[in-house]
């Protein structure tokens, strides 16, 4: 009994705590609703993080089997936690600017979060697509919060309808891979493909499959809606976007391709392969002409998607862990930038185009520096750990004998750089715009803070040993 | 002539390909888009259940998980058309019509 409440914790908490939230709301002034909940989700949310290493690191199955609980699951739940409570710190001065700020969106954070806690720790079919439907609808409401805007509700509805659509896809996939091992459990359709080989069907679902889940990682060619939800939505939205459902869904892949679908490595190689291609040329080269900052954003989320895919293309355990090291600085990152671009607040609103930014090293030093970091780090530049995210995504798959790919994947570095440094150059070489208003000061704390995370030489003694090892045992879990 | 599951399987292909036509061809109203994510989903429904019905008998198999999938799906299904019709509610108050050819404000 106590053994089984241990495994399922850290859904538990999620789970009890949306209704608890709920409840609680009645008996709160509508005055502070939103500022209670915030804090009671944030509070929840970074326990559930923390939940899986509080409590020994169990491993096992819960729920009947539907979700296996290992030290993957683990890890990226934590990974997740702690974006969401970030993202959810970062809501409060824009949604109290813009007047949006209701206590439901806490609610909505949390179920996203359920869903991709389920999504993570997936060891059936079923449990795959329940979490996936909860994270997509949470997500679908949270884009189109702004329900007095019309961008934010066109928004919401392009990611609905390609999003239903993506989750058709998946599904099809499903019932094909049921249809041909007569399991929905990832174990028994490992053991299936092993029995008796692979067929046409178990193929074509595992095409699908991933179809789907390529909409949800927003991997090229599945990305059109990628840039108009980035930028229609709330920008606290985007930045939730850009970071804790991309890391879901990528260990959701990981998963998938690791767990059940081993036995055709060689048939989902080329898929991944080409959805890396793909994603990488297009988030480069659709970068280039974007004047929007969270256009831009959105364009260099496609490509860094698209890199981490090449490490799961080597499908080794070395390929895996370079997979969670690159999501894991490019999550740090996503949310950095997102804290910087809710700083771009002029007197009469939020600015969001890149020549905004221009002379921001006069008028906002501090300001500059973490920016410039942030970008310095996205485009891979030595000192900074996005350069060391990029060395362990590409160094899995050259020792898998993928030499094109890496060649590729640096050709789509080198055009990436040239708009990062674009953003670079207009903040430090550009005659001053205007002047932001100063930001409030929890945002100025996340910027700085993953700032100085990205900056290997202070991180590396205190962080990235420790989370290192948490990776390493995350990515053994699977195999 | 017997029925069997790929006159089935043929059936829920088409209503597939149907659905997601629908939804790129498709240039009018919003609504018929969410009609055809309905489609998809009845087509995979079918595949789940008729795979399900014809399920050789073999050590380890309950026959029945395919059309417990179905009757998730149902469910995931109407949670999605509430979503999907309250946001095309609200866009529709901000934009006033909901033709797809009209929902371009962000392009690039």
């Amino acid at each position: 009994m106590m053994e089984a409440v241990r495994l399922m914790a850290p859904e538990l908490i999620l789970a009890g705590q949306t209704i608890f939230v709920v409840l609680i709301s009645l008996f709160v002034k509508s005055g502070k609703q939103a500022d209670v909940m915030r804090w009671i989700a944030i509070i929840m949310l970074v326990v559930f993080a923390l939940s899986g290493f509080l409590l020994g690191r169990p491993e096992g199955t819960s729920f009947n089997g539907l979700l296996a609980v290992d030290d993957f699951g683990h890890y990226s739940k934590l990974v997740i936690g702690l974006t969401a409570a970030l993202a959810l710190v970062f809501t409060r001065p824009y949604f109290k600017a813009e007047g949006l700020d209701r206590f439901e969106f806490s609610v909505l954070m949390i179920y996203a979060v359920l869903g991709m806690s389920i999504m993570v720790s997936a060891n059936n079919l079923l449990a795959l697509y329940i979490g996936l439907e909860m994270q997509a609808l949470s997500l679908y409401i949270m884009a189109a919060f702004n329900r007095d805007s019309l961008r934010a509700s066109e928004a919401g509805l392009k990611y609905f309808v390609l999003g239903a659509l993506s989750s058709g896809l998946l599904l099809y996939g499903a019932s094909l891979i049921y249809g041909f091992t007569g399991h929905l459990d990832f174990g028994g359709i490992a053991a299936s493909i092993e029995a008796n080989g692979m067929s046409v069907g178990i193929v074509g679902g595992m095409v699908f499959m991933m179809c789907g889940l390529a909409f949800k990682i927003s991997a090229a060619p599945f990305h059109m809606w990628t840039p108009d939800v980035y930028e229609g939505s709330p920008t606290p939205v985007t930045g939730f976007f850009a970071s804790a459902p991309k890391f879901a869904a990528m260990a959701l892949i990981a998963r998938l391709l690791f767990g059940p679908l081993e036995d055709i490595f060689s048939q989902w190689q080329q898929v991944v392969a080409a959805l890396a291609l793909v994603s990488m040329f297009v988030g480069a080269i659709g970068a280039l002409s974007q004047r929007n900052i969270k256009r831009l954003m959105a364009y260099s989320s496609i490509a860094n998607m698209g890199y981490a895919l090449v490490p799961l293309a080597a499908g080794t355990v070395f390929g895996l862990r370079g997979m969670l090291i690159f999501m894991t600085i490019y999550v740090v990152t996503a949310i950095g930038v997102f804290a910087g671009i809710l700083q771009m607040r002029i007197r009469n609103g939020m600015v969001e185009q890149i020549s905004d930014l221009a002379g921001l090293s006069e008028t906002n030093r501090p300001m500059a520096i973490v920016m410039t970091i942030f970008f310095f780090s996205l485009a891979g530049i030595p000192p900074l750990l996005g350069f060391f995210g990029k060395l362990f995504a590409f160094w899995p798959a050259v020792d898998a004998g993928l030499w094109w790919l890496v060649v590729a994947a640096l050709v789509a570095s080198v055009i990436g750089a040239f708009y990062y440094l674009r953003v670079i150059k207009t903040i430090w070489f550009d005659e001053p715009a205007q002047e932001f208003v100063s930001a409030p000061r929890s945002l100025r704390w996340i910027t700085t803070g993953s700032a100085i995370a990205l900056i290997l030489i202070i991180a590396l003694p205190f962080v990235a040993i420790p989370v290192q090892g948490l990776i390493d045992s995350a990515a053994a879990s699977l195999f | 002539m017997v029925i069997g599951l790929s006159h089935y399987l043929v059936v829920a292909a088409m209503l597939f390909i149907i659905g997601v036509f629908g939804i790129f061809v498709n240039r009018k109203n919003v609504i018929v888009i969410l009609m055809c994510v309905e489609l998809i989903l009845l087509a995979v429904n079918i595949n789940f259940v008729a795979f399900s019905a014809h399920m050789p008998v073999m050590p380890g198999v309950n026959p029945i998980d395919g059309q417990i999938f179905a009757l998730f799906i149902l469910t995931v299904a109407a949670a999605e058309a509430a979503v999907g019709l309250a946001i095309l509610v609200v866009y529709f108050r901000n934009r006033g019509n909901i033709q797809v050819e009209d929902a371009d404000l962000m392009k690039g």
